[in-house]
């Protein structure tokens, strides 16, 4: 990118919260905001799918792991209130050892037995979650846990309106700009990982592992630290959720949830950083511009014949299929990954 | 002793019908070596297309067993169309592409399936039509009821078909020949692709009749019922040995007998730590142990990587 890209940006990524505020209205900045979590957890995805070709389906069990660490740590639940800078980092340790976990005995399954077995691992931890309420109340069951903490730094609070150099800030752009920090991070992180030793032996991995093996890479260790990095990204988009929705409950970490970041980092296309937040930003903001299809029913054809909720749904199915037919390597591929999708 | 006696009959009932389902994953998978991820939603299509044909049926006055056998066939059908489809239109253009292409299209299926099912059907938990089977027959106090040897009748029958099949006529022997080497199968006049269609085919029926009976069995139906069932089944199929028939039918015994045995006895042996609600955890642990330890399964064979 040029420099004068760059800015360009960097003008438009500043400027977006106060525009959509001020145009869309607070609940679109929500969805913003929400969006930008789900650009968190597809770039952590993307490390574990796209750049060392492990395909996890219950990815969302990190996010809920992240999520949970943060509500029992900061809510009412215990009587525990740690502070943000404390509990993220643990959240994020928390999820990696649960990736460990999940990597350690799986090491020597090959793709589609791995896709099941970690499906299985992330409805486990939704299982447990949804009973750890008897005989000793954990988790608070299906109620899930509410009156969490709010995002706060010592007295700075993300939940409130703050005047800075004179300008009225929101609550929900102060935390458009927090997610922002992370996702950026984020983004540097898998940018710089992507191109070291590391990154490229993923690669290696993820296009023959035979083959990478047998230069005297030590897979085990590489696989694992995918899923440990991952799952680290995962736990901190959970945490934040947590904090910023302040309340969690096993609902929201189905398999549906899983399917639905893998959608997002292979329609952008897999391993491939600006296609990743790109695909993760149109799936998180494009079902909420489906939300108005019931009104539309209701206005054209007098009332409402076709769920919205479902329907937006079995559209994703439908472009997934279609996805995989005539683009398997997403809309914008890494050049590498391309390559491999259209081998002869 | 009596609640040893009838958590072993439950067993067998709900093993009878992970076998059916477990079989139309081993039939595909040993072909093709594909998870057809999406052959546990055909079950659910299966259940629901039998529960509006019954309730049609019954609405209009037929007698049970006309409705009943109307049901089986309309459900059958449609599985056998949809199973069809899914194979001609997603998995086989995709047959060279990499492992993950078709991976991601069965995902997409199942989503196509489970959200279609809920346009038509709803969201809502739908009630089964009372067959009538529920008559209760008891030997020193366990209970077995006839809707119960139905299934395990007529599952073990279709079981037995199947192997029959396989094994005796010039279709399995394609079959078998297509996996063991396609290539070759090819060479020797098999039509692969019929053979692979045929796979697909005969697994959906297989998914239409256990959808047809876990909704007799349990007198429910909901779009999301495929998933549980499918990766039940699927675990089976991987216990007994994934590409293996006789496995599969062996897998899915011991786990409808090992969940039972879990579900009643779970909660005695852990002081009331892990309830029955526990007891799909223990279906999926039960799969993970498998894969880390003998991941060939009980009957299947080792195949080596190829390079």
């Amino acid at each position: 990118m040029t420099l004068a890209g760059r800015w360009l940006v960097a003008v438009l990524l500043v400027s977006c919260p106060f525009v959509v505020e001020m145009w869309l209205g607070r609940g679109w900045l929500r969805i913003l905001d929400f969006a930008l979590l789900s650009v968190l957890l597809a770039l952590g995805l993307n490390i574990v799918v796209g750049y060392a070709g492990l395909l996890d389906l219950g990815f969302i069990a990190f996010f809920g792991v992240g999520a949970y660490v943060y509500a029992l740590l900061g809510s009412p639940q215990f009587g525990w209130h740690w502070p943000l800078w404390l509990v993220l980092p643990l959240g994020a340790m928390v999820a990696a050892s649960f990736g460990v976990a999940l990597g350690w005995p799986t090491l020597g399954l090959r793709g589609d037995y791995l896709a099941i077995v970690t499906m299985g691992f992330g409805e486990i931890i939704r299982i447990f979650l949804n009973n750890l309420n008897a005989p000793v109340n954990i988790t608070n069951g299906p109620q899930g846990i509410t009156l969490i903490d709010p995002l706060h730094l010592g007295h700075w609070s993300f939940s409130r309106a703050h005047t800075i150099l004179g300008w009225q800030v929101s609550s929900l752009t102060g935390t458009y700009f927090l997610f922002l920090g992370f996702v950026l991070a984020a983004v540097l992180l898998s940018g710089r990982l992507e191109h070291s030793r590391i990154g490229r032996a993923w690669m290696a991995i993820r296009e023959d592992e035979l083959a990478a093996a047998s230069m005297g890479l030590d897979t085990r260790r590489l696989k694992l630290l995918a899923f440990a990095m991952g799952a680290c990204f995962g736990g901190v988009s959970g945490g934040l959720f947590a904090g910023f929705q302040g309340f969690v409950s096993p609902e929201s970490f189905t398999l549906q949830e899983s399917v639905m970041i893998l959608c997002m980092v292979v329609l952008g296309g897999m391993g491939n950083l600006r296609g990743v937040v790109v695909g993760a930003l149109l799936l998180a903001l494009l079902p909420e511009l489906l939300r108005p299809v019931g009104h539309w029913q209701v206005r054209w054809l007098g009332q409402v014949w076709l769920d919205p909720a479902a329907l937006r749904l079995f559209l994703f199915g439908v472009a997934l299929v279609i996805l995989m037919r005539w683009r398997p390597e997403g809309l914008f591929p890494s050049r590498a990954r391309a390559r491999e999708w259209h081998r002869p | 002793m009596v609640t040893l006696l009838q958590q072993l009959l439950n067993g067998l009932t709900l093993g009878c019908l992970y076998a059916l389902v477990a079989l139309g994953y081993t039939l595909v998978y040993g072909i093709l070596e594909l998870i057809n991820f999406a052959h546990g939603d055909l079950v659910m299509v299966g259940a629901l297309v039998s529960l509006s044909v019954l309730r049609w049926a019954l609405g209009w006055g037929w007698p049970m067993w006309a409705a009943l056998l109307l049901a089986l066939i309309v459900a059958m059908s449609v599985c056998a169309v949809l199973g069809v489809a899914l194979e001609r239109l997603a998995y086989r253009p995709l047959r060279h592409a990499p492992k993950l292409a078709p991976l991601i299209t069965a995902i997409g299926l199942s989503m196509v399936l489970e959200q279609g099912a809920s346009l038509i059907w709803g969201r809502g938990y739908l009630t089964f039509p009372d067959v009538g089977l529920a008559h209760p027959w008891e030997w020193g106090g366990v209970v077995v009821t006839t809707m119960q040897g139905v299934i395990v009748m007529g599952s073990l029958t279709l079981l037995g078909g199947l192997l029959v099949l396989v094994q005796r006529t010039a279709l399995g022997r394609a079959m078998r020949a297509t996996a063991q080497n396609p290539m070759a199968a090819q060479w020797l006049g098999i039509n692969t692709d019929r053979v692979i269609l045929t796979a697909f085919l005969l697994g959906a029926v297989l998914a239409a009749v256990a959808g047809l009976l876990i909704g007799m069995y349990y007198q429910v139906a909901h779009y999301t019922m495929g998933f549980m069932v499918g990766l039940k089944a699927f675990t089976a199929a991987v216990l007994g040995g994934i590409g293996n028939l006789p496995g599969a039918v062996l897998g899915g015994l011991l786990l409808g007998l090992l969940e039972a045995l879990g579900a009643g006895y779970l909660g005695d042996w852990t002081g009331g730590w892990l309830g029955s609600n526990y007891k799909d955890v223990f279906a999926f642990a039960m799969l993970i142990l498998v894969l880390i330890f003998h991941p060939s399964g009980l009957l299947g064979r080792h195949a080596p990587e190829k390079v």
